[in-house]
């Protein structure tokens, strides 16, 4: 069964004609040869997949593609304006926040998103008091980004490049 | 994966009768659960009924102080909801525990509900399990059941319900709101997910072709204390070895009402009725929540591996209480 669907990457629009089992990534990545979002797992757990979709993080190895017909996507590698890095790119650059490199976009975009999230208050898990805005301490970055693996482990690197672009919004 | 058809009808009626005139149809909502199956093989259906773009993504205050949740609204919306978090933070709390920041943007309400067990043997097509294949045997039994139920399981399947929402919704009285082939009905939370019994492939009470619109929670006045503890296995994005949803409110050192449910033990949030019976009227006190737990886990049957959710459920059970009793406003 196949559909006609645009979806609109890293303000690109693209029409294609999906099978109905294409996942979201799976279109990026082999119709539209767009590779910035990695497939790791497939299911779900590991969130190398992670683009922001209509502006929220989001896995795309769950997503069906054809469900997503006039998506405004962006990737890590739109995340960019200009040829300058966004401060996440930069921070990560700064804080060794890879080694091999494979789940970077996913953790790029998750945190973009993650940051998001933070700025409009939404609470998480370790978050203490569900009434007040929640400050982005290591604790709360590791518990907002537990989607993301990282098989390298650079967790802490990760963490520390995060921090510095979070204490930066919020200061 | 076997081809499929996919329809994003108009309407819920319509998407309600295509999927109860189509045996092989189900509904699609965010899809992490379902279309991961459909990837696994655990499902197959030919004709996916979108309806994401059909029930509400609104949540109303209703008259009574509580909020009708439209099934279409995001785990994450839900969870960061200003109300929600002032009147039910063990909703919250349930919903933050759950999945990871990126799956709870996809997933709706309804469909959480609705997810399936984590059973490895659910999950592997190349191993027996009645929930998947009804007749052919259990493999949990007598293998990896370190997760598996401790309360209310039968031969035919000891799998747990995975939902963290749905532990939430059954200790705050809430209601469900379906639309099926011959109207509306509502389904009290405690009562939608069933016990396996002999026929461990259906989760719960709904019909095919039933379809969740809503879930209404009734106004608690003391649900602002309320909380929501999981322990699991790593520290975030896994689930539930066991969880308690609580909620307690005290009156002059004395327990004048409470609501728990526990996840992780049964096929089905366990509404722990036993042991709120046992505390209405009693002092507000480690010792008296100690026994109440010990009552409503009188009748587990651990599993080899399991054991150890039992000693676990009544801890984190008078953790949670001794907590909420300390919390400022008790009397």
């Amino acid at each position: 069964m196949e559909s006609e669907i645009s979806l609109t990457v890293d303000g690109v629009r693209h029409d294609l004609v999906v099978d109905t089992r294409v996942s979201l990534l799976d279109a990026l990545r082999e119709r539209l040869g767009i590779t910035s979002p990695k497939k790791g797992c497939d299911h779900g757990q590991c969130g190398t997949c992670t683009v922001l979709l209509d502006g929220r993080r989001a896995t795309t190895c769950l997503a069906l593609a054809v469900a997503h017909d006039g998506a405004d996507i962006t990737t890590s590698a739109g995340l960019e304006s200009g040829g300058t890095p966004h401060p996440l790119h930069q921070a990560f650059l700064d804080h060794d926040g890879f080694q091999c490199g494979y789940c970077t976009p996913g953790q790029i975009c998750s945190a973009a998103g993650m940051l998001d999230e933070a700025e409009s208050g939404w609470p998480s898990a370790v978050t203490t008091d569900l009434a007040r805005d929640p400050v982005l301490d290591a604790e709360e970055i590791r518990e907002r980004m537990s989607g993301n693996l990282c098989r390298c482990g650079a967790y802490v690197n990760i963490v520390a490049a995060i921090s510095e672009v979070a204490g930066r919004r919020s200061a | 994966m076997i081809p499929f058809d996919y329809r994003r009808p108009d309407d819920i009626g319509t998407a309600v009768a295509t999927v109860t005139g189509n045996p092989r149809a189900a509904f699609l909502g965010g899809g992490t659960n379902l279309v991961d199956h459909m990837k696994l093989g655990v499902a197959e259906p030919e004709l996916l009924v979108d309806v994401t773009g059909l029930t509400s993504r609104d949540i109303e205050r209703l008259p009574d102080g509580g909020l009708r949740v439209g099934a279409g609204v995001r785990n994450s919306d839900l969870a960061a909801d200003p109300l929600v978090r002032e009147r039910f933070p063990v909703l919250a709390q349930a919903l933050l525990s759950g999945a990871s920041g990126q799956l709870r943007n996809l997933a709706t309400t309804g469909g959480n509900l609705l997810q399936r067990t984590r059973c490895v043997y659910f999950q592997d097509v190349t191993t027996p399990c009645n929930k998947r294949e009804p007749g052919q045997g259990c493999s949990a039994l007598e293998g990896y059941h370190r997760h598996h139920a401790v309360l209310g399981a039968s031969r035919q399947c000891v799998a747990v319900h995975p939902s963290d929402l749905a532990v939430a919704l059954a200790a705050l009285d809430a209601v469900v709101r379906v639309q099926g082939p011959g109207g509306e009905r509502t389904i009290p939370a405690e009562t939608l997910h069933r016990l396996p019994g002999e026929h461990p492939e259906r989760d719960t009470v709904l019909e095919h072709g039933e379809l969740i619109t809503a879930v209404d929670l009734p106004g608690l006045p003391f649900g602002p204390r309320s909380r929501y503890r999981k322990a699991r296995d790593r520290a975030s994005f896994a689930f539930a070895l066991v969880s308690v949803a609580a909620a307690l409110d005290v009156a002059g050192g004395l327990v004048r009402d409470v609501r728990i449910a526990f996840g992780g033990l049964a096929h089905k949030p366990w509404r722990a009725r036993l042991a709120e019976d046992a505390l209405r009227g009693r002092p507000a006190a480690p010792d008296e929540f100690r026994a109440a737990a010990e009552a409503e886990l009188a009748d587990a049957q651990p599993l080899r591996d399991n054991g150890f959710k039992v000693p676990m459920a009544r801890n984190m059970l008078v953790s949670v209480l001794t907590e909420l009793s300390a919390e400022d406003g008790a009397a």
